[in-house]
């Protein structure tokens, strides 16, 4: 367990949102399914650091720069 | 953010014209559906309107509202949305319906219950009634996953119903779910809140929104709106509700119904993603490329338009006005074999023998005539540049069948869910110059048209993704009429001509991409998109999607098709094209080292892209000439309806920067390589 971000996640890797970045991106991912505190699961991390997740059953890309914004925990 | 409307949208106050417009039919109910992308919603719409459906898009591109009739309420389809709100234009779209809507059928994809809850609850604490319809029921056999759909149904306080689209199973039970639509259960603290700002004149629909910060809605109604603090606290009261919900009726039997996502995963790494994505552009050219740029638009474009259409026309009006009429006849090759002017000073039907003869003449195999007419007015109406004459041909034999095509291409690559996985899988590479993988969209429309692409600016998130794309449209992307003359013109030239081409204009844009990057304020809007399962398209589904794309497109941009031929008609009848030429005559002969008649060539290349083009196919040049003049003109002006529709698009400033831009650049950059190898 470490506290990190989500770029560094790596695939197959699941992970504990603790904190969003703020604004308009914020409410844009706790329609996705994204809130603090939910765990995602890392499926992909292509070159670059595009990230996919999985949360339940559906898959959501994130930019890099993104990503980075999202604190997370890994485990 | 999703590929089922990745390209289809239209600005608010169309879609307000249409509602209003529907309001006329005071006793007909306004059922609106409402749902996530991806989740059927289109598979319940076609059910429900059957053939006959208007699309309204005026200046929005493609489809953006789509009404039907059922059973003598009007129907409207939305775009596909995770949330009511105003992030992009979808959404204001789709707000507006939802907001005048009388009753919603909420389509939900069962097998993510859990994210489209979210806009379920919203719909729900709007005080609209509503209809849920579980769709996808099939699929959650398959991996044994069940709903408690009458727990499910408690706990939101509106009916459930099970559907699956697929093979329309439970689409029976639609009239039910409009006749018992009602107004769910809301959470008690919001709906307390909700009561202090509705009022006569604002609704509780638009009361939640005000608090949650739109601020256009805010503003109609003279009332301060929600800040963004208080959006989020709404959002995550709202998402722990719908977790609540979800752990309630929610069981999955066995995680081995998980179903493991082979291609998506393939196309999304770039190592097997690259071949894939190469495969895909090689099925695409010999599809658009080969068969519809080529034979299909070859016939259509010269037998049916010039051939026919044209033809008979200007046969038509020249019968009684004065006109002279060239008749040059080609061999099976191509080769000139022979020509004539016939003259009718006083029209066709005054001198009966001389029109035999030019009939006779004109209606050989390979046969091309051209008439010119002396009047003023029939030169512009049905002259070469002709409004009727040339944009009829352009818009219904040239544009129409690549348009089609293209859009049944893209149709194909959402509904399949490959799209998002593209722009994913090409999203860093994209970062560095300023935008994100959605950009790609815009981008590979424009190896069809400019001016479709042009208008598929507006899904990106921010103007300067817009500005950056518009500009990488205009100056480096060859259109598909301009790329089938330059490869015939690059195939002859051997491979070191295409090297030179190719890295000429792939550092074009580069250096335009990362100038404008940095020199542009703000930020671009970070990639986030939910990955669609992948699945085999509906073969109905699409051909409605390109139909309804194709119209709204024609219908847009038709009009300035015909601007353009206007403004071209008119300088040439006024001997501004010859001044052109003139100007550019002594720039192209020095500096670029072409023969003066290429300066014919760029100016034609103002009105038609691949005019100009094709004009250069006609001389002798050599293989670095050849060269020079095809880079010059593919980073040469767009085409003119390209650079209405942008200037309507992106303002007068912006467009004109960039239009003349295209002009320093094509030059420049032409005469530069020019001065090198020739």
């Amino acid at each position: 367990m470490a506290n990190s971000t989500l770029d560094k996640a790596r695939k197959g890797m699941p992970v504990t949102v603790v904190k969003l970045p703020s604004g308009d991106i914020k409410s844009q991912l706790i329609r996705l399914g994204i809130s603090e505190g939910d765990t995602l699961k890392c499926i992909v991390r292509l070159p670059g650091g595009t990230i996919v997740v999985k949360k339940n059953r559906h898959e959501i890309a994130l930019g890099f720069d993104l990503a980075k914004k999202i604190k997370v925990i890994l485990q | 953010m999703k590929s089922d409307n990745i390209i289809s949208y239209s600005p608010i106050a169309d879609s307000e014209a249409i509602i209003s417009e529907a309001n006329k039919s005071s006793s007909a109910q306004k059922i609106v559906l409402a749902g996530n992308p991806n989740v059927g919603k289109s598979c319940v719409f076609n059910y429900m309107s059957g053939m006959y459906v208007d699309v309204s898009n005026f200046p929005g591109t493609t489809i953006s509202i789509t009404r039907g009739h059922y059973k003598g309420n009007d129907v409207f389809d939305t775009p596909g949305i995770y949330g009511v709100g105003s992030f992009n234009d979808e959404e204001k779209v789709a707000r507006d319906i939802i907001l005048s809507a009388d009753v919603i059928i909420n389509v939900v994809n069962a097998v993510n219950l859990d994210r489209d809850l979210f806009l379920t609850l919203q719909l729900i604490d709007m005080g609209k009634k509503v209809s849920v319809l579980l769709n996808f029921n099939d699929e959650l056999k398959k991996r044994k996953i069940r709903i408690d759909t009458k727990k499910l149904s408690e706990l939101l306080g509106v009916e459930v119903f099970k559907t699956a689209a697929v093979d329309k199973q439970g689409f029976e039970k639609l009239n039910e779910a409009i006749e018992k639509a009602k107004v769910g259960n809301q959470e008690l603290d919001l709906h307390f809140m909700l009561q202090q700002v509705t009022n006569k004149s604002i609704s509780q629909a638009e009361a939640l929104l005000i608090l949650e910060g739109d601020e256009s809605i805010a503003k109609k109604n003279n009332t301060e709106c929600g800040t963004a603090d208080e959006r989020e606290r709404i959002y995550i009261g709202r998402r722990n509700r719908v977790n609540e919900i979800f752990d309630a009726v929610e069981y999955e039997d066995s995680k081995k119904g998980e179903i493991f996502n082979w291609f998506g995963r393939l196309s999304l790494n770039p190592i097997t993603g690259l071949p894939i994505l190469a495969l895909m552009l090689v099925l695409m050219y010999f599809f658009i490329g080969d068969l519809v740029s080529q034979r299909i638009v070859d016939y259509t474009e010269n037998t049916i338009g010039r051939g026919f259409f044209e033809y008979n026309l200007k046969s038509i009006v020249a019968e009684h006005s004065d006109t002279k009429i060239d008749v040059i006849q080609f061999d099976t090759e191509g080769n000139k074999i022979g020509n004539k002017s016939f003259i009718f000073t006083e029209g066709l039907n005054s001198n009966e023998p001389l029109k035999k003869e030019f009939e006779h003449y004109s209606k050989v195999e390979g046969a091309e005539t051209h008439f010119q007419f002396s009047n003023f007015f029939l030169k512009l109406l049905f002259g070469e540049f002709g409004i009727i004459t040339m944009t009829t041909t352009y818009l219904l034999f040239l544009l129409l069948p690549l348009v089609l095509a293209f859009y049944l291409i893209m149709a194909l690559l959402e509904d399949s869910g490959y799209l998002p996985r593209l722009a994913t899988m090409l999203d860093r590479s994209f970062n560095k110059i300023g935008l994100n993988g959605r950009a790609v969209i815009p981008i590979m429309l424009g190896f069809g048209c400019i001016t479709m692409a042009n208008i598929t600016t507006r899904l990106l998130g921010t103007e300067r993704e817009k500005s950056i794309v518009t500009a990488i449209l205009q100056f480096v992307i060859p259109c598909s009429a301009q790329l089938a003359v330059i490869a015939a013109l690059l195939s002859g030239a051997g491979i070191s001509a295409l090297l030179l081409y190719v890295s000429v204009i792939g550092t074009v844009l580069i250096v335009l991409s990362t100038v404008l990057n940095k020199m542009l304020p703000g930020e671009s809007s970070p990639l986030l998109i939910d990955l669609p399962a992948i699945r085999v398209p509906r073969i109905d589904n699409i051909l409605k999607k390109t139909f309804f794309r194709s119209w709204g497109f024609m219908k847009e941009a038709g009009f300035w098709f015909f601007i353009g031929a206007l403004a071209v008609g008119l300088m040439e009848i006024t001997g501004i094209l010859k001044v052109w030429q003139n100007i550019l005559e002594p720039l192209t002969t020095t500096w670029l080292k072409l023969p003066k008649e290429a300066a014919n060539a760029f100016v034609m290349g103002m009105v038609r892209r691949d005019f100009g083009a094709a004009g250069l196919f006609q001389m002798s040049l050599t293989v670095m000439q050849k060269t020079v003049s095809i880079i010059t003109i593919t980073l040469f002006v767009p085409c003119i309806a390209s650079f209405v529709v942008m200037l309507k698009e992106r303002g007068l400033k912006e467009g004109m920067i960039i239009w003349t831009g295209t002009w320093v650049a094509a030059f420049f950059i032409g005469g530069l390589v020019a001065q090198l190898v020739i």
